[in-house]
């Protein structure tokens, strides 16, 4: 018996020859379990080699493989052939520059990542010998979903605050400055406080929520940007209320 | 050409290559540490590691406890030494990167859980849910960017080691964007490109995993040891090969052939116990489990699927509950990859390939028979891991080893005395030439045909169980491929992130890294651990408690010699888990 086939689309664009991008069709055969990702690699072994992609670790968790598929951010690796009714598009991310073909610059969201101060400026500092720290299985879960990110960079290619404005930090950035002060370990917040109430900050976001919807890992960071917003408000408030014994604080 | 001048280079980002950046940039703020990677480092296959990290908590565990288990789950073929040492700094590192924010799963009183796992007598393993290796590595990717020390090359590919005189001083690399080359220079390198478990067909690893270190090592006349010894995991995903972590069963999954019946007591690891027993049944070490799935195959008790012979892993009486805090991802892959709810069914898995227990043969710190050349990581072997790897030991692994490798570069290349000038960029033009002539070759061997080829082959010669027959003809495949990749064709010929041509690189690679696998497995007549002949099945300690080298010569198949191994205070005694393991325990004592 012939195996089914599918027409995958892909906006392909070779900086070296192309003017612009445009797309070309493949034939893939597929099974109830071929993933896009597995297509595509149809496609670069059988097909055609010169077609570009990231990709790695197959299993959801490398963050290489975000594509637009059938017009959303989704990775290829846990996207389905058989998902798709008719034939399927794959474009590079919205939002990002292409590199080539499904490859994007990926240097400015790793320099937002960069740039939120994400790691643990301890409370309490405590040498290894001593011990961990204490946490609780609650304290944990207040931060504990921001930390699965991947950054796979789904959810720029969803927010339109990214599109309209490239100084924006963005969902993910924001998400892991939050993971980060909510930490019972750290102390940190006031060091990045700056950065989250700056223009660049939460206030940018118009609270549409698409990031969250393509998470591929059940972040959250509508959530967390919101929930800066409220803050940074209230410090907004705040500053200009003075502080009793704290009178240094005010300006 | 583009020049870059570091004081250590560090190749591959992982979880081994952070902690060495970390520990270097630690131990000498002021020097430069070049962070070379082919993928952005939160891509390494460090983050595909679900299960958990090994170190020594509980008040009823003891570090010989955690050197016995190691020891004897290698089947004795462990440096001794090494694994005290190991065991010893696994809780530190552990809780230092507890300190850098790692979301270590909790108690409810607040320190850090344990959860029990394969071959380990007490529980011991540190997890974060079931992504460990993801959280691991973005805790240490993330605290990496405080020090300003490391300048880190994202999506740069390693094309060879600089070598003067012995010394290895720098590494020649490609910018994957561009295509440009660059020489970064240093007074000393280390290697830390992860394993080579893509060499074979049906495996758990990422497309990067493809054994870049090594092979550059090797052709260099760095010995690969132990290389014979490749671990298949026993419960993965048909066809993908995707992992289902072994914390499945420290949870207390089962596993069960097509008569509902768990299968593991006919192999030496029963009796059934009534609640789960650590050593015991499920909780038995991953190349005993992989055997028996083997053995139940050829009884025809496993069950047929689509893609070939599935025993059942069945989680359905942890609950729904248990199963999303404790093994979330495994749920997500079962039902978005299976269409299967573990909550309700159980899971078809089968053994496939997962790690390399040999590599770039090292010692306690890294160093390597090359002067200035440091391994670190699954592309090393230092020794802990021996015929076959308890799971979780290898995320310990590489924050004890990385660190090391960190601190012992540091001083290496503060006594490195410069080279001559020039020397080094004309070695670095000679050693840019072959990957230039892959862009010009002419020749029609494609790439994916060989690549497939060469994967089967592994399978078919170099799988769960082997012999001499099977053996060689995988080593003549291996040597006919070899042959035709000198005629591979790289139909990209672009510049900007032209992936056909590294994946071509990565294939010669592969190839060799391969060649040394079967030609170690071949030359070992006997069976321990992870490599089991059919022709030699008993362990054969007066011939073979020996450590294999693989030597790449210029002529074609590797040279191997062997290396005694270092036994300290363990000798060699029975390996057996279950009621067997008990009894053997009492005699060692007795």
């Amino acid at each position: 018996m012939k195996p089914q086939t599918k027409t995958v689309a892909v906006l392909r664009y070779r900086p070296e020859q192309d003017t612009e991008p445009f797309w070309q069709e493949y034939e893939v055969p597929f099974a109830d379990d071929t993933s896009v990702l597995a297509a595509l690699n149809y496609i670069k072994d059988e097909l055609d080699g010169t077609l570009s992609f990231r990709w790695s670790c197959r299993q959801a968790i490398c963050g290489s493989c975000g594509f637009m598929i059938a017009g959303k951010p989704r990775l290829a690796c846990k996207s389905f052939l058989r998902e798709f009714p008719g034939k399927v598009t794959v474009e590079a991310l919205a939002h990002f520059p292409i590199e080539r073909d499904l490859v994007v610059v990926m240097d400015d969201f790793i320099a937002k990542i960069e740039r939120v101060k994400p790691w643990l400026m301890p409370r309490e500092e405590r040498s290894p010998d001593a011990g961990e720290y204490r946490q609780t299985p609650q304290e944990m879960s207040l931060y504990e979903q921001f930390a699965g990110c991947i950054n796979c960079g789904l959810c720029y290619a969803a927010c339109p605050q990214v599109g309209l404005n490239p100084d924006f930090l963005g969902p993910a950035a924001i998400a892991l400055l939050h993971r980060y002060n909510l930490d019972s370990r750290d102390g940190g917040s006031e060091a990045r406080k700056q950065l989250i109430n700056a223009e660049v900050g939460v206030f940018n976001c118009t609270a549409v929520g698409y990031c969250s919807a393509v998470c591929p890992k059940m972040v959250d960071p509508a959530n967390a940007v919101n929930v800066n917003k409220m803050n940074s408000a209230r410090d907004y408030f705040f500053r200009f209320l003075p502080r009793p014994g704290n009178k240094g604080d005010c300006q | 050409m583009k020049v870059f001048k570091a004081d250590v280079v560090i190749v591959g980002a992982g979880g081994a290559g952070l902690r060495a950046a970390i520990a270097a940039a630690e131990a000498d703020a002021a020097q430069t540490v070049a962070l070379v990677s082919k993928v952005y480092p939160m891509r390494s296959h460090t983050c595909a590691a679900e299960g958990g990290a090994a170190g020594v908590v509980d008040a009823r565990d003891s570090l010989d406890a955690h050197f016995h288990d190691t020891v004897a789950g290698g089947d004795w073929l462990c440096e001794q030494d090494v694994v005290d040492g190991f065991v010893a700094e696994c809780t530190r590192e552990l809780t230092r990167i507890e300190h850098w924010g790692c979301p270590w799963s909790r108690r409810e009183d607040g320190r850090v859980n344990v959860r029990p796992f394969g071959g380990m007598k007490n529980e011991r393993t540190w997890f974060a849910a079931d992504r460990t290796g993801m959280h691991l590595l973005h805790t240490l990717f993330q605290t990496s960017l405080k020090y300003p020390a490391i300048r880190r090359f994202d999506e740069y590919f390693l094309i060879d080691l600089i070598v003067v005189d012995g010394q290895a001083r720098g590494v020649l690399v490609v910018e994957i964007a561009s295509g440009e080359y660059t020489l970064i220079e240093a007074g000393a390198v280390i290697l830390a490109t992860g394993g080579a478990a893509r060499v074979f067909r049906e495996n758990t690893n990422g497309g990067i995993v493809t054994g870049d270190g090594m092979a550059v090592a090797y052709r260099h006349g760095v010995a690969l040891r132990d290389m014979e010894f490749v671990q298949y995991h026993p419960t993965c995903m048909p066809g993908t090969g995707l992992l289902f972590t072994e914390a499945c069963r420290g949870e207390g999954g089962l596993l069960m052939n097509r008569d509902g019946y768990r299968y593991l007591q006919d192999y030496g690891l029963g009796p059934v116990q009534d609640a789960p027993r650590n050593k015991f049944m499920e909780l038995g070490p991953r190349d005993r489990l992989s055997q028996a799935f083997w053995h139940e195959m050829q009884k025809g008790r496993t069950i047929d699927g689509p893609y070939g012979p599935v025993v059942h892993l069945d989680l359905r009486h942890l609950g729904a509950a248990r199963l999303a805090e404790r093994l979330p991802q495994i749920c997500e892959l079962a039902r978005e990859f299976m269409g299967i709810d573990p909550v309700s069914a159980p899971i078809p898995v089968r053994p496939a390939v997962h790690y390399t227990m040999g590599g770039i043969s090292a010692g306690a710190e890294g160093d390597t028979a090359l002067g200035g050349l440091f391994a670190v990581g699954e592309c090393s072997s230092v020794g802990i891991h021996g015929a076959n790897r308890l799971g979780s030991n290898s995320l310990s692994e590489l924050l004890v080893f990385g660190r090391r490798a960190g601190e012992a570069a540091t001083r290496a290349a503060r006594e490195a005395t410069p080279a001559p000038a020039g020397t080094l960029l004309a070695l670095a033009e000679a050693a840019a030439r072959p990957s230039q002539a892959l862009l010009r070759g002419t020749g029609g061997e494609r790439i994916a045909e060989l690549r497939r080829a060469m994967a089967q082959t592994m399978e078919d010669g170099c799988g769960i169980y082997r012999t001499e027959a099977s053996m060689q003809t995988t080593c003549d495949t291996l040597a006919g491929l070899r042959e035709r990749f000198t005629r591979v064709a790289v139909t990209d010929r672009s510049t900007v992130w032209n992936s056909e041509w590294f994946a071509a690189i990565e294939l010669g690679y592969q190839l060799e890294v391969a060649e040394a696998m079967a030609h170690s497995a071949l030359e070992r007549r006997e069976s321990r651990g992870a490599h089991q002949r059919l022709d030699f099945e008993a362990r054969d300690d007066a011939r073979f408690l020996r450590h294999s080298l693989a030597l790449r010569s210029a002529t074609g198949a590797p040279r191997i010699t062997y290396q005694d191994v270092k036994i300290t205070r363990l000798p060699p005694a029975v390996r057996a888990y279950g009621a067997a393991g008990l009894a053997a325990e009492a005699g060692e004592k007795a």
